[in-house]
C-alpha cells in the first residue's frame, strides 16, 4: 500500500468518523464543529483524487463559509432544552432508506464497477495543472452554466436578505 | 491509485449518514448540516469518478454543487432566522404550518 492510498484510507475514516458525530451530538454548536472537520477531512481526500483545486475550496467555502454562517445562526437563536426528544417518528423511515442503502454497498463491493480507464494526472500536466485544466473547461465549454450558477448565487443573496429582514418598509 | 469502489462506498457512507441525520434529527441546524454532508458525498462519488474516467467534467460539475450548497446554506438559514422569529423555537416538529 503505498503512501497516497494510506493518505486516502485514513482521511476516509475520520471523515465518516467526524460525520456520524455530525448527526449524534446532543447540541448544534457540537454539532458544526464535528461538521468543520469533517469537511477537512473530505478536502485531504479530495487531494488523493487528483482535485487540489476542490480542495481548497471545500475548505475555503465549506469549512470557512458556510459553517461559519451555520455558527453565527445557531448563537442568534436561542439553544432547546436538554431533555426535548432529539428524534422524532421518521427513524424508522430513515432506518428503511438506510438498509437499502447498506445493500447498494455491498452490491458496489461485490459488483464489477467500472475499472479505471483514463489518466487524470497526464491531462492535467499538459495544462499546467489542476486550477488550469478545470479553468479550461470551466470557461469555455460549461461557460453558460457557469453564468447560471452566478445569477442562482445572486438570487439566494436577495432571497435570503429578504427573508432575514425585520420589517418590510411599505 | 484508489479503486474507484472503494470511493463509491466512502461517498455512499457518508450520504446514509447525511440521509438518516436529516430524516430523524430534530433541530433544524442538525437537518441542515446533514443536508450539506449529503451535497458532499455526491462530490466525493463525482471527483472519484472523474479521476477514473480521466475527464474534468466531474470536477467542473462539483464546483456548481457547491455553489448550489452555498446558496441553499444561506436562503436555509434565513428560513430558520425567519422562522424562529415568528414561533421561537427551531424544533422540525413544531414547524408544521403547512402540514396537511
Amino acid at each position: 500500500m503505498s503512501w497516497s492510498q494510506l493518505f486516502f484510507y485514513v482521511f476516509a475514516v475520520l471523515a465518516v468518523i467526524m460525520s456520524l458525530m455530525v448527526v449524534t451530538r446532543r447540541k448544534a454548536i457540537h454539532s458544526a464543529i464535528f461538521l468543520i472537520l469533517a469537511f477537512i477531512c473530505f478536502a485531504a481526500t479530495y487531494i488523493v483524487m487528483n482535485a487540489e483545486l476542490l480542495a481548497a475550496i471545500q475548505v475555503l467555502v465549506y469549512a470557512g463559509g458556510v459553517v461559519g454562517l451555520i455558527i453565527f445562526v445557531i448563537m442568534l437563536v436561542k439553544a432547546e432544552e436538554d431533555e426535548v426528544r432529539q428524534t422524532h417518528g421518521q427513524w424508522i423511515i430513515a432506518a428503511f432508506i438506510a438498509l437499502i442503502l447498506v445493500v447498494e454497498v455491498a452490491f458496489v463491493f461485490l459488483g464489477n464497477l467500472v475499472q479505471r480507464t483514463g489518466n487524470l494526472a497526464g491531462k492535467m500536466a499538459q495544462a499546467g495543472g489542476n486550477t488550469e485544466a478545470v479553468g479550461l473547461v470551466l470557461y469555455t465549454k460549461y461557460l453558460f452554466p457557469f453564468e447560471v450558477a452566478s445569477v442562482l448565487l445572486l438570487a439566494a443573496m436577495i432571497g435570503a436578505i429578504v427573508l432575514a429582514k425585520y420589517k418590510l418598509e411599505r | 491509485m484508489i479503486p474507484l469502489s472503494h470511493i463509491i462506498i466512502f461517498s455512499l457512507i457518508i450520504f446514509t449518514i447525511g440521509m438518516v441525520g436529516a430524516l430523524s434529527r430534530r433541530n433544524v441546524f442538525i437537518v441542515l448540516m446533514s443536508i450539506e454532508l449529503m451535497l458532499n458525498a455526491v462530490n466525493i462519488a463525482l471527483i472519484g469518478v472523474s479521476s477514473a474516467m480521466g475527464n474534468l467534467i466531474g470536477q467542473v460539475l462539483a464546483i456548481f454543487i457547491i455553489t448550489v450548497a452555498a446558496g441553499e446554506a444561506a436562503v436555509g438559514l434565513a428560513i430558520v432566522v425567519a422562522l424562529y422569529r415568528n414561533r421561537l423555537t427551531v424544533n422540525v416538529d413544531a414547524i408544521n404550518l403547512l402540514k396537511w
